[in-house]
């Protein structure tokens, strides 16, 4: 067995040789804490506003929104704009063809974008939006380049334009910088949109507070059955040994 | 079991404990995967948000018309019925089945000469009690085919069971009771809910 | 007689009720030094139990059609009442089952447990391993996300490398020129009814077998050999229930604890149970960038990998794919060891075993790998070493240097 250990030490050490190779864009770290309700009611207010425009959350339902601590008065009063009944699932007004052919794709459902994307990459792409006039949109992406959406909280945000550092032989991006500002601070910005992932995190998943409350209960129950489970095994192989 | 196994005392007392203690903290962890499983076999929250309460305007439901909508994918009727309907409704006690609606097929509110909370509105779910067909509305009095001395109502297609206008079964007809009067509210003399009673918070069905 | 034993009496006229229990239960005499590697087997029948039952409720919610599928799992996660409990329950257990499953294949090349007079149990064994994969890998198809059509794709061409008729043969697995939803439907049928049925068959018989010529244990000796002259009851045997029922008991509630924690806590379990990219609805027009299989497949995946494509065909890879499996059925009579169990063997299996150990996981981890040239060399080494370590057996376990075996089971 002691050999066989060593092997199994051996191969953990095979990937630090071989495969510490792809290379991955540095995606900034979102902060989400699916605890703090009033982050996750204002991420889903900027969810309504600047999201549901064009993208639609068909497995979502405005109802659960009650999960976040939001009555069904404030659902229906403040973020019922697209549906008439608080039960309905957040569909989206546009065609899809229209999307497709204002977009070049139609634009996705995004009821589980966080667990398809991760929360950081979606954190650092909705501020990673700068003005590039190359692009029919007017705007360019760090972190998907020639993304088909335009930067739509641009007048919060203001316009970042990129500063270029050289890398080997090409030209990467090093940096945003503001150069028009928008309504609201960078970092205010940068806390508007944290909350919008915090939401789109607990959106992927509505289920996932209950679940982790639920997963607690089961494993107390569990180690209060493995005691009552080993006495009596214990006490019946007190006869075989 | 032997008492004695290779020379050790068996405690049968103990053994017996443990086995009833596991088998109870055992049974509890059935029954908690069972309950997950049982429940998902409810309403899901696409159907309870189908089946959730429906508002609907009466404004436009001329004296004597009848207007149907959907409420949890069965037809409910709106009928506004006319001073002379209701007046033709009340001589007919004997020839109905359950003429003081003393089966539970409506709420407490609806338990009256009428069926109904404000006297011209009838709203009744229209499924005929016999065998689920959605029974017609024939208001025509004294309409031929209904036998002369009709005083207005519904006519079942399917097995010729007949109702007034209070929805309340004739005799003698296969169907065994009245039709449902769903639990409903008006919001305003115009806006009706079906689905909600008047007393509790129309939030809650939902 | 009490009221109790008068209707087992009843019900034993007519059917062998308590004959059964005694026979399979109370009455089988399994080895007394059963060890920790030995709750594996119970375990693998739990698992199996607890995915047809949670199977059974998902078919309730589920639409096996290609526009309806996707929506529909996210439906049974937050529509369906309790529905994301059963999902998780289901997805955790596919991989917990083949966790279960590798361990208890493990104990079996271990101590022997495949030698005569078990051959048949260890092939039901296999064919029980062959039909999970194939259940499995009907099954992550089912989502209908990204990584379920790709897989589907990359998979079913694999037969379309097949000489002469593996054209036709690919589009008759799909019904169509792509994965579709006529494929879709079809593998929803076999992955709910057909495979089910074959794995509860081949279960059932794989233990028939083994309560037929009795469990083997850590030392690899026959129990059978030394009874009570009276009794004829093995004298190291003891009766299953109660003993190994307490025990598997403990068992079962150390996996649950285990099963639990990543059910609750990591469903995901950091994208190994649940791929992100099958987040994102089935694409035909779209690849995502690196496919790799679920983790239980991945060993054979890197070895289909390794071999690079011979006159123009991946052929020659597939054939390595399968017959790193049909390999394992000769276990039973490459090893010609005098010995069973590894306590008793020499420093060459052991050696060789913990080879091929290395050699399994190391595909397992590279079959998850973009392919690269470093990679494939690495999985090249690797298959070597997998295939050799049955190919070899006849010569080294014949020469290998073992030690006696004891008359009677040790601890």
């Amino acid at each position: 067995m002691k050999r066989l250990k060593n092997f199994l030490f051996l191969l953990a050490a095979v990937p630090v040789l071989a495969f510490a190779s792809e290379a991955s864009l540095h995606l900034d770290k979102a902060p989400v804490n699916l605890a703090d309700q009033d982050s996750l009611q204002r991420g889903a207010r900027m969810f309504v506003n600047y999201c549901l425009n064009c993208h639609s959350a068909g497995s979502m339902r405005y109802s659960r929104l009650q999960d976040l601590g939001l009555t069904e008065d404030q659902i229906k009063d403040n973020l019922l704009f697209a549906a008439e009944k608080p039960g309905e699932p957040m569909k989206v007004g546009m065609a899809k063809t229209d999307g497709k052919a204002w977009f070049g794709a139609t634009p996705p459902d995004l009821s589980v974008i966080s667990r398809s994307r991760g929360a950081d990459w979606l954190y650092t792409y909705l501020r990673g939006f700068y003005r590039d006039d190359t692009r029919a949109t007017g705007w360019n992406n760090t972190v998907f380049d020639k993304v088909g959406m335009p930067h739509v909280m641009w007048s919060l945000q203001g316009e970042m334009a990129p500063r270029y550092k050289k890398e080997g032989e090409h030209e990467v991006i090093e940096r945003l910088e503001l150069v028009k500002p928008g309504s609201v601070t960078l970092a205010e910005y940068d806390a508007m949109v944290g909350d919008l992932v915090n939401y789109l995190v607990w959106m992927g998943e509505p289920a996932q507070l209950q679940r982790k409350q639920l997963g607690l209960i089961v494993l107390a129950f569990l180690a209060v059955f493995f005691v009552v489970a080993y006495y009596l095994k214990k006490e019946y192989w007190k006869d075989i040994h | 079991m032997s008492q004695e196994v290779d020379g050790q005392k068996v405690d049968a007392r103990k053994r017996r404990f443990l086995i009833a203690a596991t088998s109870a903290v055992g049974g509890v962890a059935v029954a908690g995967v069972a309950v997950p499983l049982v429940m998902s076999m409810m309403p899901s929250e696409r159907a309870k948000a189908a089946g959730a309460p429906v508002e609907v305007d009466i404004s436009k439901v001329e004296p004597g018309m009848l207007l149907t909508v959907e409420w949890r994918g069965k037809p409910v009727w709106i009928v506004n019925r006319t001073p002379e309907m209701l007046d033709l409704m009340a001589k007919h006690d004997d020839q109905l089945a359950d003429a003081k609606s003393e089966q539970p097929q409506q709420p407490n509110y609806c338990k009256n000469a009428t069926r109904s909370i404000k006297p011209e509105y009838l709203v009744a779910v229209g499924i005929c009690t016999h065998l689920g067909c959605s029974p017609t509305y024939r208001k025509e009095v004294g309409a031929a085919d209904m036998g002369g001395d009709w005083p207005g109502g519904f006519f079942c297609p399917c097995h010729g069971s007949r109702f007034d206008l209070a929805a309340r079964v004739y005799k003698n007809v296969p169907a065994p009771t009245n039709l449902v009067i769903p639990p409903h509210q008006y919001l305003s003399d115009t806006r009706l809910l079906i689905g909600v009673d008047p007393s509790t918070d129309h939030l809650q069905g939902s | 007689m009490s009221a109790l034993q008068k209707m087992m009496g009843w019900v034993d006229d007519r059917f062998p009720l308590t004959a059964t229990y005694k026979a399979h239960l109370s009455e089988y005499y399994a080895p007394r030094n059963f060890n920790f590697w030995y709750f594996f087997g119970s375990l693998a029948l739990l698992v199996l139990v607890l995915q047809i039952v949670t199977g059974i409720f998902l078919t309730m919610n589920y639409k096996p059609d290609s526009e309806l599928a996707f929506a529909s799992v996210e439906y049974i996660m937050r529509d369906v009442e309790w529905g994301w409990l059963i999902r998780y329950m289901h997805s955790t257990g596919a991989s917990m089952f083949f966790v279960v499953v590798y361990l208890h294949m493990f104990r079996g090349l271990m101590y022997g447990s495949y030698r005569k007079p078990r051959e048949l149990i260890w092939i039901f064994g296999v064919l029980i391993y062959l039909a999970l994969m194939a259940e499995a890998f009907l099954g992550y198809l089912l989502p209908w996300g990204q990584m379920s059509f790709w897989g589907a794709q990359v998979i079913v061409n694999l037969f379309a490398a097949v000489p002469f008729i593996g054209e036709d043969l690919s589009i008759w697995i799909r019904g169509d020129y792509v994965i579709s939803d006529a494929t879709l439907n079809r593998f929803f049928a076999f992955h709910v009814i057909a495979l089910p049925l074959v794995l509860i068959a081949l279960v059932a018989v794989h233990l028939v077998a083994l309560h037929e010529v009795g469990s083997n244990n850590p030392d690899g000796i026959e129990i059978k050999k030394h009874k009570d002259p009276v009794t004829h009851i093995p004298l190291d045997g003891i009766p299953f229930h109660p003993y190994y029922t307490v025990k598997d008991i403990v068992g079962v509630i150390v996996f649950l604890m285990v099963f639990s924690a990543i059910l609750f806590f990591a469903p995901e379990m950091g994208g190994y149970f649940l791929e992100a990219n099958n987040f994102v609805p089935a694409d035909p027009l779209k690849t995502p960038q690196h496919i790799a299989p679920l983790w239980y497949f991945t060993p054979f995946y890197a070895i289909l990998r390794a071999v690079p494509p011979m006159f123009g065909s991946q052929f020659p890879g597939v054939v390595a794919m399968g017959l790193s499996i049909v390999v394992m059925f000769f276990l039973p009579w490459l090893d010609r060891s005098k010995v069973k169990s590894i306590r008793y063997r020499g420093p060459i299996y052991k050696i060789m075993l913990a080879l091929f150990i290395v050699s399994f996981i190391g595909l397992g981890y590279l079959g998850l790998l973009p392919s690269t040239p470093v990679a494939t060399i690495f999985a090249q080494v690797l298959s070597v070493i997998y295939f050799l370590f049955f190919l070899l057996m006849p010569w080294y376990t014949s020469i290998d240097k073992t030690k006696p075996e004891p008359e009677r089971v040790t601890g």
